[in-house]
């Protein structure tokens, strides 16, 4: 609760220490392989190489990356893109012994004078959803990955027994040694490592090292998360950020890796020897003083994080309470950001990598644990973030103190809180309704609100319990549902209604029930739902912006394009549009914020040398989004049907939820759907709710009409070769394999569109076969 | 803080000033080794409606909390001193200064601060700059505000 001017020395967190044996530690390792390799220069942002790692054979080698590579996949994600799509086969799945995972930069990953600049994007095949998730990352790894020599780690095949892989940018040497002895748990595992590879014992030296790891957790479940250290100098902790969708430390965990280390010698402010080191100091000074002046008016970033949005949340009726039946709740004052600013320790700087002065990533220091393995031990909470107190209001969690408990079990579990959070509020659910009971849940009364029964199964799943429920909740929604079904526990369309899932991969926290754009801004994706391709819930049902099918599909276009290309670079979205110039709101189109988006021509221009504009930057992305969505279809998926969403996420499925919003429901059906107030009031709810669902099912889909015509899909979703050419994708076995797969589709007469046009109404194109007149 | 509860600052007397820039001139020799003031000089003179202002640090102390390396600390004299070799050039103390109290020139990427060595005080014909000593609890800022403040 210090504020200001502490003597970095002079810090105290208060929390548990520990006493390792470093040299026991280190004497149990065994080199199974190791490489030497020449250090060079970063030239204008890029390594121009990456590193392949192979588990199986022991094989490590480097790969060059070319100028063609650059120019269709410009970095970070496209590249791991790149190097999956080279690597595996059509039937590849996340424990396959040729699934990768890959941890890339990004040109722009490591300046340190623009904020948000330090991401890792980190791809793989997903045990959730069975196709690419891409999760993005802070901590230092990155930007040391890239400064030790390489823009991307992919690493191929499974070790036989645990393992840390040793990138050491200082002796330029790469090396895979055995770890029988090192805690697997995250906030252990990544102190053990920080001090067991530093190479002096003082914190200058601590701070050049980042550890990627999982705990045990995600050994044992389909969430596993990975997490990403930085070692904080004030507080002399390795704290954590996570690459927490779909699943990657369950793969981290399931190649026998224990832990990535990155380690640097020395790096300044132009390790990434940019073109236009001037302008880039320019460029980042100007928004670091926007941040100064305007962020406690704004997004109040640096005070509270990203928790600041749980009040704006609850006010709109946005925050997901009770597995998203309800958008706000009575309690929900308790876990608003002031209850969290009283914990979060106040000092400064929070940036998750070197010159973010966002600094949303607040602590909470000497955190007394009240449960499980680490029960009183005084630790430091990484968090929350908004997410995360968005899932315990889902859970109904409305105590600060069990929302940080869950907090850090997730993460040092290596679990992540969305899908952990979404999962066990669907389950809760289940239980109120007596789908589930007590009995069911192995002995746990998993109702909503009970913190201590939440936290026992996350316990026991970290534990690899072999009880039936407490196998098959961590696998997640889907699998869950599957089992409800099987089982015959209750009603099927109840239980898939209800689940808050798409393509396999849990909600992240934010109702999109009267929002039609956000519905396919969670659903019209390439990984799942989660809110980093589009947030357009403000502009579409606030401020109603985008009131036709046609605007939400130009919005479902340009945003996830640009959201897209953040990950491309190395670089965090956030101060992009969580801080914006203070005449933002007389622009032209201020929820682009074209100020930034300039600085962000400017800043790519700064480190490459390039002379792109804007346009270019959507072109960027718009080649790696829709190569994304091709190796979907290769492998089996990313059609029409594997863009369904749970009617959870459009309407009220029962009738508790209905009646909630009444007055809203009740007018839609006069205003929109055109039936006369004097039949409605007379209607039975349940056929008022039929009435809305068949309008929101069919509203869906004549969205996804009009946003696969934006995207120039075809009807059922797939990328046209036409539209890759254009993109200037001309891999000539990936346009091959789209042409096959519609013509499959064809076949199947599935090129056609799906929603009910009435009659004045029309489908995109009169020609569902459009595409075929670009060639 | 260290058991030193007080810090040199730098003092102007605007009416003794003529405008010569030697002072800037005399800062950049110390900083960059050239004479050439301007953007290579700490203290900067601004001419103002007929008058000139002085800008510098006033050794307020707010940097050494957005550095994220530790690179700005409060030394034995009260002095904030900025260590190149530590310095990641990020920025954010250029930026998050209140005053624009500390620089930086295209020449290098890391920032650059006044360290009251006095140099300009020496430099200045005029006698228009002084060194003063005042109480450290007078002159520092803390970045943290109170939440909506």
């Amino acid at each position: 609760m210090t504020e200001g001017q502490i003597l970095i020395e002079e810090y105290e967190t208060g929390n548990t220490k520990h006493e390792w044996n470093f040299k026991k530690l280190k004497s149990s390792h065994k080199i199974l392989a190791e490489y030497k390799y020449k250090r060079e220069e970063i030239q204008r942002g890029y390594a121009n190489r990456t590193l392949y790692v192979n588990l199986d054979t022991g094989e490590i080698k480097e790969k060059k990356v070319t100028e063609d590579m650059k120019k269709k996949f410009t970095g970070g994600r496209g590249f791991g893109l790149k190097l999956l799509w080279d690597s595996i086969k059509p039937t590849t799945r996340w424990d396959s012994e040729e699934n990768e995972l890959i941890i890339t930069t990004g040109p722009l990953c490591g300046v340190t004078q623009y904020p948000g600049s330090g991401k890792s994007l980190c791809v793989t095949i997903s045990p959730s959803t069975d196709i690419i998730c891409d999760s993005n990352v802070g901590g230092f790894f990155g930007p040391y990955l890239k400064f030790a020599g390489f823009d991307a780690i992919e690493i191929q095949g499974k070790a036989k027994e645990d393992v840390v892989i040793v990138v050491d940018g200082e002796k330029g040497k790469i090396s895979i040694e055995t770890a029988p002895k090192e805690e697997t748990n995250s906030h252990l595992i990544s102190e053990q490592l920080t001090y067991m590879y530093a190479s002096e014992e003082n914190d200058k030296s601590r701070q050049k090292i980042s550890v990627v790891s999982a705990g045990t957790a995600a050994e044992n479940s389909y969430w596993g998360c990975l997490n990403f250290s930085f070692y904080d100098i004030r507080r002399k902790v390795p704290r954590l950020k996570q690459a927490g969708r779909g699943g990657l430390g369950t793969v981290l965990r399931d190649k026998k890796i224990k832990a990535i280390v990155a380690k640097v010698e020395k790096f300044d402010g132009v390790a990434n020897n940019p073109a236009d080191p001037a302008t880039l100091a320019k460029l980042g000074t100007k928004l670091h003083k926007e941040i100064r002046d305007l962020d406690r008016y704004q997004c109040n970033m640096r005070s509270v994080g990203t928790v600041h949005l749980v009040e704006i949340m609850d006010e709109y009726d946005l925050l997901p309470t009770e597995n998203y039946r309800f958008g706000s709740f009575p309690k929900a004052s308790k876990i608003y950001s002031p209850e969290f600013y009283k914990l979060f320790t106040k000092i400064i700087p929070d940036g998750c990598w070197h010159g973010c002065t966002m600094a949303c990533a607040k602590t909470v220091d000497g955190f007394t644990v009240m449960t499980g393995p680490y029960k009183g031990q005084k630790v430091t909470v990484d968090g929350p973030e908004y997410e995360t107190v968005g899932c315990g209001a889902n859970m109904s969690l409305w105590d600060p103190l069990w929302i940080l408990e869950f907090n850090f079990y997730c993460d040092t579990y290596g679990l992540d809180t969305i899908s952990t959070g979404t999962a066990i509020a669907f389950y809760m659910e289940m239980y109120e309704y007596g789908i589930l009971n007590k009995e069911r849940c192995d002995g746990l009364e998993l109702c909503f609100g009970n913190a201590k029964a939440a936290l026992e199964l996350i316990h026991r799943i970290a534990r690899g319990d072999q009880g039936e429920f407490t196998k098959i909740a961590g696998k997640g929604v889907r699998r869950v549902k599957d089992w409800l079904i099987k089982k015959k526990w209750g009603d099927k369309q109840l239980i898939n209604d209800c689940g808050m899932e798409s393509k396999g991969l849990e909600y992240s926290e934010y109702v999109t029930k009267e929002s039609l754009a956000m519905q396919g801004g969670y659903g019209l994706t390439l990984k799942g739902p989660q809110h980093d391709e589009a947030w357009l819930i403000f502009m579409d049902m606030v401020n109603n912006a985008i009131p036709t099918f046609g605007d939400k599909a130009e919005a479902l276009h340009y945003f996830p394009m640009w959201r897209t290309w953040f990950g491309l670079n190395g670089l965090c979205k956030l101060p992009w549009n969580d801080i914006e110039p203070a005449n933002n709101a007389e622009t032209d189109d201020p929820s682009k914020v074209p100020e930034h988006v300039q600085n962000y021509v400017e800043y790519q221009n700064a480190v490459t040398g390039w002379n792109v504009d804007k346009e270019e930057l959507i072109l960027q992305s718009e080649r790696c989004y829709n190569w994304q969505r091709s190796m979907n279809v290769w492998l089996g998926r990313g059609r029409r049907k594997d863009d369904w969403i749970p009617y959870r996420s459009m309407g009220p499925v029962t009738e508790v939820e209905y009646n909630s919003r009444k007055e809203r429901y009740d007018k839609q059906l006069v205003e929109k759907l055109g039936h006369e107030e004097d039949e409605i009031e007379e209607m039975d709810i349940k056929k008022k709710m039929e009435i809305l669902y068949d309008y929101r099912q069919n509203q869906y889909q004549k969205l996804a009409d009009a946003v696969y015509y934006r995207r120039g899909w075809t009807p059922n979703g797939i990328p046209t070769p036409q539209k890759m050419k254009q993109l200037g994708m001309d891999d000539p076995k990936m346009l091959k394999m789209l042409q096959e797969k519609i013509d499959e589709d064809e076949k199947a007469g599935l090129n056609k569109w799906s929603g009910k046009y009435g009659k004045e109404e029309e489908p995109p194109s009169n020609d569902p076969h459009y595409w075929e007149k670009w060639d | 803080m260290g058991k030193n509860e007080t810090v040199k600052i730098l003092k102007f007397h605007a009416e003794k000033c003529n405008g010569c820039l030697d002072c800037e001139k005399a800062c950049s020799q110390i900083q960059f080794k050239t004479d050439s003031g301007g953007d290579k000089s700490a203290i900067r003179i601004i001419k103002k409606s007929g008058s000139y202002e002085m800008n510098v640090c006033n050794q307020c102390g707010l940097c050494i909390d957005v550095c994220p390396v530790g690179a700005l600390t409060r030394r034995k004299t009260g002095v904030v001193t900025l260590d190149k070799n530590t310095c990641i050039g990020c920025q954010a103390c250029v930026g998050f200064c209140p005053i624009e109290g500390m620089k930086k020139s295209d020449e290098r990427i890391e920032p650059f601060k006044c360290i009251s060595c006095g140099a300009c005080v020496r430099a200045c014909s005029e006698e228009a700059l002084e060194l003063v000593e005042v109480k450290i609890d007078d002159v520092k800022k803390v970045v943290y505000y109170k939440q909506g403040a």
